[in-house]
């Protein structure tokens, strides 16, 4: 029993880091109809900037606390990730606006490669640490209750925490103000939302900073896990299926997405795996993903678009 | 019923748009008067849509200017058009498709939502009250509009002619001191038509909002307007009273042909 619930924490904090990466899917495609494909490249790119600037920090500044490098080192990543959702808008977006879904899909496929390239040719393409002085020790919880306890990674509580707390905000964010009522109106229709006066180049700027922040803060935790290297890239393959399950357009979908995808994983890797030989981790999110396609397309929180005929 | 018809508040000189070598419209001036509805009527591809997309910025013209409110601009701006009191509904429906009819109207008011995002996050303080305010209004609008059943229905599943008044909705929500309204009863039944007619003549009349008008039905533009302009091929062809303009043999040529 103490052996299924590790299983199931550790897939649950797993997921919380999916559902991370899926929510930048989601807030680009809610506010701007337009499926990110550089969210990968994003995360590179600003992990690689937290990673850097967090080295550099102590000898720019002469600081020697590791906290608070760590933050001056976030403010700055996060300042240059509004820099880079800004030239976007200028240099790609507003010459694209009322054009077609995959006009702007083929767009971010641009900015993705262009993305990479830049952020290693600023920052260095070696492996690189984030240090934000995460407990790496695991500790055993309810020990009262099973012998020896449940075994969990301090770390992933953290990281499943803060998560927690930037998607509820941004849910309430999204659901509660008007200006998240203005980035859903963009997504819907680039010329009604102008005519009602919704200034369309604000909105874009707002959103993929939005959407830059949270790259940035899945950067961190995922670099601080992984190590900041190329590879992180793909952590956005591996939220892919999160957002086909939860829904494109829903920020709760995305978490519950992520969560299944995390406890699906891990359970059927251990109890499925040893029958077939093991490996089930790399591919049952996206068989998951494929079977969704089939029977529910909007995912399972999306909004179901009907179009009369 | 008489009703008080002011002032020139828009006003179009010599417009000029071209799409590379295709001019959509030429050298079009006229004005439009406080409380009156004005129609802009032609044949398929006279330039009506084109005229209404230049007032409301979302084309540049390249010659003309349009004064509005004694402003004089030589191309508009979509979002300070909204901002000075012009709004307008869409040929297409160009509804927002992934929410209710409350939350299609209640996008109307953003502009006039001043209060701070934090506090609408959190619903405390002023932004509270300021969102019942606007709730109030919104629901003004759908009580005037007969959709109160509809309220919380997602835009996507209502038949077309609801569609067509949650468009009227969501223009009406800012409050508009002038409407642009793009064939507003295109695809619609007779009953469907004398609703609308009906909507859009209380409107101007309540809230004396003054009315530019694209559409087909001579029935219903002969039946509304105070005065129209009949466009064909870019350009501007009569203009003045209907029963003028029924009689403009120009008028009749476009519509009808001439017999040789």
């Amino acid at each position: 029993m103490a052996f299924f619930l590790e299983t199931l924490l550790g897939g649950l904090m797993a997921g919380m880091l999916y559902s991370l990466v899926a929510l930048g899917f989601v807030l680009i495609f809610k506010a701007s109809g337009v499926f990110n494909f550089a969210q990968g490249a994003m995360v590179l790119f600003a992990a690689l900037a937290m990673a850097r600037f967090s080295e550099w920090m102590p000898l720019w500044l002469d600081l020697n606390n590791l906290l608070l490098s760590n933050l001056v080192a976030f403010v700055m990543a996060g300042a240059v990730m509004f820099v880079v959702a800004w030239v976007i808008e200028r240099l790609v977006l507003r010459h694209l606006v009322n054009q077609e879904g995959a006009t702007l899909l083929m767009a971010t496929l641009g900015i993705t490669y262009f993305m990479e390239g830049l952020g290693q040719a600023l920052f260095g393409s070696d492996v690189y640490k984030i240090d934000i002085g995460m407990p790496k020790e695991p500790i055993f919880v309810l020990d009262t209750f099973f012998e020896g306890g449940v075994l969990v990674n301090k770390e992933d509580v953290i990281a499943a925490a803060i998560a927690a707390t930037l998607v509820a905000a941004l849910s309430i964010f999204f659901q509660k103000t008007s200006t998240g009522r203005a980035l859903r109106a963009v997504a819907d229709d680039h010329q009604a939302a102008q005519s009602i006066g919704i200034p369309l180049n604000r909105i874009w700027v707002i959103v993929w900073c939005v959407a830059g922040i949270v790259a940035l803060v899945s950067g961190m935790i995922w670099g601080s896990k992984l190590g900041v290297q190329f590879s992180l890239t793909t952590v956005a393959l591996r939220a892919l299926p999160v957002v086909i399950l939860g829904g494109l357009t829903s920020v709760p979908g995305a978490i519950i997405g992520g969560l299944i995808i995390g406890v699906g994983e891990k359970l059927s890797e251990v109890y499925l795996g040893p029958y077939v030989g093991g490996g089930i981790e790399i591919w049952f999110a996206y068989v998951l993903a494929l079977v969704f396609l089939l029977f529910r397309p909007q995912g399972l929180f999306g909004e179901k678009i009907i179009d009369r005929v | 019923m008489s009703k008080k018809i002011g002032d020139v508040i828009l006003d179009i000189q010599n417009i000029s748009l071209r799409f590379g070598g295709v001019k959509a419209l030429t050298d079009i001036s006229f004005n439009v008067r406080e409380h009156e509805v004005r129609a802009i009527i032609g044949p398929n591809g006279a330039g009506k849509s084109s005229m209404l997309n230049c007032i409301n910025g979302v084309y540049t013209p390249q010659e003309g200017t349009i004064t509005f409110r004694g402003q004089t601009f030589d191309h508009m701006d979509s979002h300070a058009v909204a901002k000075m009191g012009i709004a307008r509904t869409f040929q297409n429906l160009a509804l927002f498709k992934g929410m209710s009819v409350l939350e299609n109207i209640m996008t109307g008011r953003n502009l006039r939502m001043k209060s701070d995002m934090f506090l609408q996050a959190l619903r405390i303080g002023p932004a509270e009250k300021e969102e019942i305010a606007h709730r109030e209004k919104v629901e003004h609008i759908i009580d005037f509009l007969e959709i109160q059943a509809h309220r919380k229905t997602p835009v996507g599943q209502l038949p077309y002619g609801l569609q067509k008044r949650v468009d009227l909705g969501r223009a009406l929500a800012l409050e508009p001191q002038v409407l642009l309204l793009d064939e507003p009863m295109a695809g619609m039944n007779v009953e469907e038509k004398q609703d609308m007619c009906r909507f859009i003549l209380d409107v101007n009349d309540e809230f004396g909002t003054t009315i530019v008008l694209i559409e087909h039905d001579m029935g219903v533009v002969m039946d509304i307007s105070d005065r129209v302009v009949v466009l064909d091929y870019g350009k501007k062809i009569g203009d003045g009273m209907p029963e003028e303009v029924r009689n403009n043999p120009d008028v009749i040529q476009a519509y009808l042909g001439t017999s040789h």
